[in-house]
């Protein structure tokens, strides 16, 4: 057993801090006040490979392993969710589930450009009727010659006024539940796609959250992801891999918390002693210890997880669930420590707060994981093996250039 | 074009807090590549860029410095070369220049060696014109820019920052060149760049290697020896409030004690 991050993993970290330190914090805290998505970080990103940092070099990724995804993360919420929550949907919820579903032809044609940035990519799953129970969605999608017509509409989808390709979830038999959903890869230019942003959230302001339109879209036959009716399947699995970068992130959202919270307990006195020496001041700050530390650890063992290539979707559900509760007291407790100061924008914490509600909620609520953790004891729920699994990381394979 | 970068490994000053003073930080904290080394290392790629060739990164220190050379050969160095034995410990700067000196030379033809500005911790900035001095070429210091640099002819032509001004050098190469932040912006590592440092299996030269008298190097040779290294006095300001009628009365007031004072 392991514990500490290989060479490769602490320069990547170190690489990740700094870009999201230096040209990410700075940006977002005037995009956050604008409720604007800061357009030029995306090209950044691109050029470093955090848009592709664990997809194999050959299908223009940067070909590093599952615990480097995990690190991307964490160093970017670190910054601010919003730059997390691009890594979610693009990296996670999207390529990577055409790296495990897709077709060749698919890998090339859509996985290559987005690995290396050149193309931005979203999951559409909600619909204003349908969020954690995703069978009741009603978006639709109709046989015609040799493709489908898609027509629906999803809400709630990050980066839907910024993205290029969608992944979009709508069912083949509309009588059936959860078995009848397929997926589908969609692109901004097929006619009849049209989205638009949802303004007035309480978080992620300096990220785009918007809405899909799908009127009478041509969908061609080889845009089907997976086959017809494994729409579900393929979303659940497509989770497995956000909820990874949603707890990795949450961690780094902590991070980011904890070192103004200790900072600015050193500093600010009050009846005529540091914050930091009363006691339950420091009690706030070794809550904040304790699940970080704690949280790191499992968030860390998903990666392993994955790159051993074992099924992680109850891990991973675990590391999502306990980790975004941990941020929300967390952000919270900061908020706590630096007072009035700490509820006011001048420092990040607020900011922190109002992000990590949304990571509570998203990607399954906790209520839906905390479902899932006790039906997994009581031996209610099991799960089977799937056509396709996530493969597990090799990194000849990965950094092989054909 | 064989361009060397020195790079030294120093305490990260950006984690002093209270709980961790200078004296901790030095003796046990995190540490990192340089600061200025980064801009020397960017200075030798972007050099490799337009005219072919190799860049070595070098560093003296023990063997957790090999930290600070992975970060070089992630940011796209072709090699990187460690210089470490227990011989080298307390040395001062000219006893660190001699044993870099030797590295540089075992190292074979060069044409340019690129230091930082001054480290981070020592801060004397005088390792770079210690080792041009040792291995006879000429020493360019806080340079912010290469005008030109002709590696057929052999010469080079830079701007150093002085107070107030630019001076523009010329001279011939090989030489020692120490740069200043203003001169280029420090790339990124590559994912690519650090897969490579990961693997990469760093050499560590001893004394022996390079055929140095133990004498002449470490704490037995230094002409400077630290008798003491202490966290500098606590600040104790007083703080005092100028009350007043009006903003006029106040500023007025501030005016008179500040000119009491010297201040203006
Ligand atoms: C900022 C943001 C970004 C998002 N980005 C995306 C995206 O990119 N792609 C995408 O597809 N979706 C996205 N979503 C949508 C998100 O996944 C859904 O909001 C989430 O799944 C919850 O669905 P809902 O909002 O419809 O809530 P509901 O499902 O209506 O739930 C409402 C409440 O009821 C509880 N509840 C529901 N069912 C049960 C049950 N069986 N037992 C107990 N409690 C239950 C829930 O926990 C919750 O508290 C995003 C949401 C936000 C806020
Ligand atoms: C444990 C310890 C004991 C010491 N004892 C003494 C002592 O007794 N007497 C004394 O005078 N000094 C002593 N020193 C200081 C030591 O001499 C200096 O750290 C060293 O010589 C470099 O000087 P500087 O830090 O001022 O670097 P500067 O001269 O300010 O550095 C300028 C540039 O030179 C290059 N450079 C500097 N050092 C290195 C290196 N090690 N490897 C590669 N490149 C380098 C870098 O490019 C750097 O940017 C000691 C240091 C340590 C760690």
């Amino acid at each position: 057993m392991d514990f500490v991050l290989n060479d490769e993993h602490k320069m990547v970290q170190k690489m990740v801090r700094d870009f999201a330190q230096k040209e990410a914090a700075p940006l977002i805290k005037e995009y956050d006040r604008k409720r604007e998505f800061p357009m030029q970080l995306l090209p950044r990103m691109a050029e470093l490979g955090l848009l592709g940092v664990c997809i194999p070099v050959k299908y223009g990724g940067a070909g590093m392993d599952y615990i480097s995804l995990g690190i991307v993360s964490e160093g970017l919420e670190w910054a601010d969710s919003s730059a997390r929550e691009t890594i979610a949907v693009h990296t996670g919820l999207n390529s990577l589930t055409i790296f495990q579903w897709g077709t060749e032809a698919q890998k090339q044609r859509y996985l290559a450009p987005q690995a290396r940035g050149e193309k931005i990519a979203c999951f559409g799953l909600t619909e204003s009727g349908a969020g954690s129970d995703v069978g009741a969605m009603t978006s639709h999608a109709r046989r015609q010659g040799d493709g489908y017509v898609l027509n629906g509409e999803k809400m709630w989808i990050t980066l839907a006024d910024v993205a290029d390709n969608f992944l979009v979830f709508a069912k083949t038999e509309p009588g059936e539940g959860n078995r009848g959903i397929s997926a589908f890869i969609v692109e901004r230019g097929f006619p009849g796609v049209t989205t638009g942003t949802i303004h007035g959230k309480m978080g992620v302001h300096a990220s785009n959250t918007g809405w899909i339109s799908l009127n009478d879209v041509f969908v061609p036959a080889e845009n089907l992801l997976g086959q017809e009716g494994e729409g579900f399947k393929i979303a659940m699995s497509a989770l497995d891999s956000g909820r990874y970068t949603v707890a990795a992130g949450a961690v780094g959202l902590m991070r980011a918390c904890l070192e103004e919270a200790v900072g600015y307990a050193q500093e600010r006195e009050t009846f005529g002693k540091p914050i930091g020496q009363h006691q339950l001041v420091q009690q706030l700050i070794a809550r904040m210890v304790q699940r970080i530390e704690l949280a790191e650890l499992y968030v860390y063992k998903v990666g392993w997880l994955k790159n051993q290539g074992s099924r992680n979707t109850r891990e991973t559900s675990l590391a999502k669930w306990y980790t975004t509760e941990a941020a929300w007291a967390t952000a919270s407790d900061a908020v706590q420590v630096l007072g009035a100061y700490g509820y006011s924008d001048e420092y990040n914490v607020e900011r922190h707060l109002r992000n990590v509600k949304g990571s509570v909620i998203y990607e399954g609520t906790s209520q839906i994981h905390e479902l899932m953790q006790g039906a997994y004891a009581l031996g209610y729920r099991r799960d089977k093996p799937l056509r396709c699994e996530l493969p597990a990381y090799d990194p000849e394979v990965w950094q092989a250039e054909e | 074009m064989n361009a060397i970068a020195l790079v030294k490994h120093v305490p990260d000053t950006a984690q002093l807090s209270s709980a961790l003073d200078g004296l901790k930080l030095m003796a046990e904290g995190p540490r990192i590549i340089n600061p200025w080394d980064e801009y020397a290392v960017e200075e030798c790629l972007k050099l490799r860029e337009a005219h072919g060739g190799q860049v070595t990164v070098l560093s003296l220190g023990p063997a957790q410095a090999t930290e600070a050379l992975k970060q070089g050969l992630a940011m796209g160095a072709d090699q990187a070369v460690l210089v470490s034995d227990p011989a080298f410990e307390g040395g001062d700067t000219l006893g660190t220049a001699r044993a870099l000196a030797a590295a540089i030379t075992k190292l074979g033809t060069w044409d340019i060696v690129i230091a930082g500005r001054s480290a981070l911790d020592g801060d004397t900035a005088q390792t770079a014109i210690q080792v041009a001095a040792l291995l006879g070429v000429p020493q360019l210091t806080y340079v912010a820019h290469i005008r030109e640099i002709n590696f057929e002819a052999q010469t080079i032509s830079v701007e150093r920052m002085l107070e107030g001004g630019r001076e523009v050098l010329t001279s011939r190469l090989p030489c020692v060149v120490s740069v200043v932040k203003e001169i280029n912006e420090p790339r990124y590592p590559s994912f690519m760049g650090i897969r490579k440092a990961a693997k990469a299996s760093i050499p560590a030269w001893t004394a022996a290697d390079l055929n140095l008298d133990p004498a002449t190097v470490g704490a037995a040779a230094s002409g400077v020896s630290w008798a003491e290294v202490s966290l500098p006095p606590a600040r104790e300001g007083a703080c005092q409030i100028i009350t007043g009628d009006t903003p006029e009365a106040m500023a007025a007031a501030l005016v008179d004690k500040l000119m009491a004072e010297k201040i203006i």
